[in-house]
C-alpha cells in the first residue's frame, strides 16, 4: 500500500467513527451490543448514512478520474459535462410517462439517459480543435446548461419544480436511512469495476492514435468508461441529488501527488473522495447542530479553498 | 484612429434598427383603450431596465474577456455575480433584516457598488494580473471561485435567521418586474457612464488585448489598465445584478454574457473594441427585449425566459463553437 493511501485510510477510520456517533440522538457506539435502541439507531440510520457518503464520495471521484482520462482534460467532472442533468432528464421523462413504474426501471432510464448525454459531450468535443484545452470544460458547462434548461422547462410546465430541485440543486444525505440508499452500492460496484480496466484507460488517455497503435480497442474502452460515469451519476442523482465538485477536485489533487498511473492512484482517488465528502458531511451536521447544512454547500466552500491552495502552492502540472 | 469598416457600420446600424423596432413593438403592441398613459409608463420603465441590464452584461463580458485574455471566460463563470449575492447575504447577516431594510435604496446601492469594486479589484486583479500565461490554471481558478462564492452565500444563508434569509432571497432572485423605478435612474446613469468610459478606452483596450508583453512594449501601463477595466466590470455587473438579480436560474452557467460575446465576435469579425462593445450591448438588448416580448405577450409566461435564453443561447453557442467561429 502506498504511503498516501495509508495516510488517507488512517484519516478515514476516525471520520467513520465520528460519523457513527454524530446525530440528533446521542448514542455511544460501544453500547450497541448491550442496548437494542442504540443498535437500532446505528443500523437503521447512522450506518446507512455513513456508507452512503463513503460510496458517493468514492464513486464520484473515480467517475471524475475516468471522465478526465476519456476526454484527456483535467477541468471536467461528472457534474460539469451534463451527465447529472441528463440523468435528471431521463428520470423526469419516465416519471411523467410512467409514474407507476418501479424504481429500478426509473434508474435504468436515468442511467441510459445519462450515458447518452455524456456520449453527446464526448462527440461534441471531438470536433473541437485539439489544442484548445479550455474549450472542453466550457463546452461541458454550456451543454449542462442546455440540458438543465430543458429539465427546468418541462418541470415548470408540469408543476414539478419541487420534485427536480432535490436532484439538481445541492445534494444532501439527511434523508438517508436503511432502505433509501442501497442503489449507491451499484455506483460503488461500477467504480470498482473501473479498477480492472485501469491500464486501458491510461493507454486511452494517450490519445486515440497511440492507443490504437498499441492494439487497444478504443471504442470498447470508451463505452465502458462512459457506462461507469453514467451509472455512478444516475445512482447518485436519484438517491441523494448531485454533489458538485468532488469528481473534479479529488482526481486533480491526487494526480498532483501521485501522477497518472491509474491502477495505483485509483484506490487513492476513491479513498480521498470518500474522506473529503465524509468530513464535509460531518461538518455540515455539526455547524448548526442539531440542524443540518447540505454537504454540497459545505463542500463547495471548503473544497474550493483547499483546491485553490493546492493549485497555487505547487508548480502547475495540469 | 482608423475609420471603422463599412461592414461594421452596417452591423451596428442594423442592430440599432432592430432594437428600435423591438422597443416600439414592446411599447405599443396590444395597447388597448384603457389607461394608455399608465400602461405606457410601466412598459417604458421595464424597457429601460431591460436595455440597461443587457448593455451592462454585454459590455462587462467583453471587457472581462479582454482582461482575462480569453474568449470563453465571463464575469458570471468567474463568480462575479455570485460575489454580489454573497455580499448581499453578508450584509443582511451582519446588519440584520431590519438594519438592511432601513438603509434607503440609492445610498445602499452606491455603497454596494463601491464594495464590489474594491473586492473585485483585489481578488481578480491578483489572480488575472499576475499570470494569464497559465490559461488552464486561470480558468480552473475562476470556476472554483464561482463555486466558492455560491456555496459561501448558501452556507451563510443556512446559518442566518429564516426571516433574514427571506430578505436575502427577495433581493437576489432575477425578476424584471422588480426593476425598481427609484433605483433605475441611478443604475442607468452608472451603466451609461461605465459604457462611455469603456468606449473612451477602446483603443487602449485593443492594445491590452494583444497580451501583457506586447502591450507593455507598446507603452501601455498594463497593471493600471487591468485595475481600471476590472473596476468598470464591477460597476456594470453590480448595476445589472442590483436592478434585476442574477440572470441565471441555477448552476454555474449564467452564460448569457458568453452567448452575447460569442455572437458579437461571430457577427463583427473584428478585434476592435469600438465595434465589439456597442455590438455586444445591442445584441444583448435585442435578445432581452425580443425575448421578453415573446414571453410576456405571446406565450404569457414571464418566468420561463431565463430558461429559454439558456437553452437557445446555449445551442447557438455550441453551434458557433463547432463551426470554429469561437476561439
Amino acid at each position: 500500500m502506498s504511503r498516501p493511501l495509508g495516510a488517507t485510510i488512517a484519516v478515514l477510520v476516525p471520520l467513520i467513527l465520528a460519523s457513527l456517533m454524530t446525530g440528533a440522538a446521542s448514542i455511544h457506539v460501544l453500547d450497541a451490543l448491550s442496548d437494542p435502541w442504540t443498535m437500532l439507531v446505528l443500523m437503521e440510520s447512522r450506518l446507512p448514512r455513513t456508507l452512503a457518503v463513503l460510496l458517493t464520495g468514492a464513486a464520484l471521484s473515480v467517475a471524475g478520474l475516468l471522465l478526465q482520462a476519456l476526454v484527456r482534460n483535467r477541468f471536467v467532472g461528472p457534474d460539469t459535462v451534463g451527465t447529472a442533468e441528463s440523468a435528471a432528464l431521463g428520470l423526469l421523462v419516465i416519471t411523467l410517462m410512467a409514474p407507476a413504474s418501479p424504481i429500478w426501471v426509473k434508474i435504468c432510464v436515468a442511467s441510459l439517459s445519462a450515458m447518452a448525454g455524456t456520449a453527446l459531450f464526448v462527440a461534441l468535443i471531438r470536433r473541437l480543435p485539439p489544442k484548445e484545452i479550455m474549450l472542453v470544460p466550457i463546452t461541458g458547462i454550456v451543454l449542462s446548461g442546455v440540458v438543465g434548461s430543458v429539465v427546468v422547462y418541462i418541470a415548470w410546465q408540469e408543476d414539478l419544480m419541487q420534485y427536480i430541485t432535490t436532484w439538481l440543486m445541492v445534494g444532501e444525505f439527511s434523508g438517508v436511512v436503511a432502505g433509501r440508499y442501497e442503489m449507491l452500492w451499484f455506483a460503488g460496484a461500477a467504480a470498482g469495476l473501473a479498477w480492472f480496466a485501469a491500464d486501458r484507460f491510461v493507454i486511452l488517455s494517450l490519445g486515440e492514435e497511440v492507443a490504437t497503435g498499441l492494439g487497444l480497442g478504443t471504442k470498447g474502452v470508451m463505452r465502458f468508461g462512459l457506462a461507469v460515469v453514467a451509472v455512478v451519476s444516475a445512482m447518485v442523482v436519484t438517491t441523494v441529488g448531485m454533489i458538485p465538485f468532488v469528481g473534479l477536485v479529488v482526481p486533480n489533487i491526487v494526480s498532483r501527488v501521485m501522477g497518472d498511473n491509474l491502477r495505483r492512484s485509483l484506490p487513492m482517488v476513491a479513498a480521498a473522495g470518500a474522506a473529503l465528502l465524509l468530513s464535509c458531511d460531518l461538518l455540515g451536521r455539526l455547524l448548526r447542530y442539531p440542524f443540518e447544512i447540505p454537504v454540497g454547500t459545505v463542500m463547495g466552500f471548503i473544497g474550493s479553498i483547499i483546491f485553490l491552495y493546492l493549485l497555487y502552492r505547487r508548480p502547475a502540472r495540469v | 484612429m482608423a475609420p471603422a469598416r463599412p461592414g461594421n457600420i452596417r452591423l451596428l446600424g442594423g442592430l440599432s434598427l432592430l432594437l428600435a423596432a423591438a422597443s416600439l413593438l414592446w411599447l405599443f403592441q396590444g395597447l388597448g383603450d384603457g389607461n394608455r398613459g399608465f400602461i405606457m409608463q410601466l412598459r417604458a420603465i421595464k424597457l429601460a431596465a431591460l436595455i440597461t441590464v443587457a448593455a451592462g452584461i454585454g459590455v462587462s463580458t467583453v471587457l472581462f474577456q479582454t482582461v482575462a485574455g480569453n474568449r470563453v471566460l465571463t464575469p458570471s463563470i468567474m463568480g462575479f455575480d455570485s460575489l454580489y449575492v454573497l455580499l448581499q447575504t453578508a450584509m443582511v447577516a451582519s446588519f440584520g433584516a431590519s438594519g438592511f431594510a432601513a438603509v434607503s435604496d440609492v445610498p445602499k446601492f452606491v455603497m454596494e457598488v463601491a464594495v464590489m469594486c474594491g473586492l473585485a479589484i483585489v481578488l481578480f486583479g491578483t489572480l488575472l494580473g499576475q499570470g494569464t500565461r497559465d490559461i488552464g490554471r486561470t480558468i480552473l481558478t475562476g470556476i472554483i471561485l464561482g463555486v466558492m462564492f455560491r456555496s459561501g452565500s448558501q452556507l451563510l444563508g443556512r446559518l442566518i435567521d429564516p426571516n433574514e434569509f427571506a430578505v436575502v432571497q427577495a433581493a437576489t432572485v432575477a425578476n424584471f418586474s422588480r426593476a425598481n423605478s427609484t433605483l433605475l435612474p441611478a443604475g442607468a446613469a452608472m451603466c451609461a457612464a461605465g459604457i462611455a468610459v469603456a468606449m473612451w478606452l477602446a483603443p487602449r483596450l485593443d492594445v491590452m488585448a494583444l497580451g501583457r508583453d506586447v502591450a507593455v512594449s507598446l507603452g501601455l501601463r498594463f497593471g493600471r489598465m487591468i485595475l481600471v477595466t476590472l473596476g468598470l466590470v464591477a460597476v456594470l455587473v453590480s448595476v445589472s445584478t442590483a436592478l434585476v438579480g442574477p440572470l441565471s436560474l441555477f448552476g454555474p452557467a449564467a452564460f448569457f454574457g458568453l452567448v452575447v460575446t460569442g455572437i458579437a465576435h461571430g457577427l463583427a469579425q473584428t478585434h476592435r473594441h469600438e465595434v465589439l462593445l456597442p455590438a455586444a450591448a445591442l445584441i444583448a438588448a435585442n435578445i432581452l427585449v425580443i425575448g421578453q416580448t415573446v414571453f410576456e405577450r405571446v406565450i404569457g409566461q414571464q418566468a420561463a425566459m431565463p430558461v429559454v435564453i439558456e437553452f437557445a443561447g446555449g445551442l447557438f453557442f455550441l453551434y458557433l463553437l463547432l463551426k470554429g467561429r469561437i476561439r
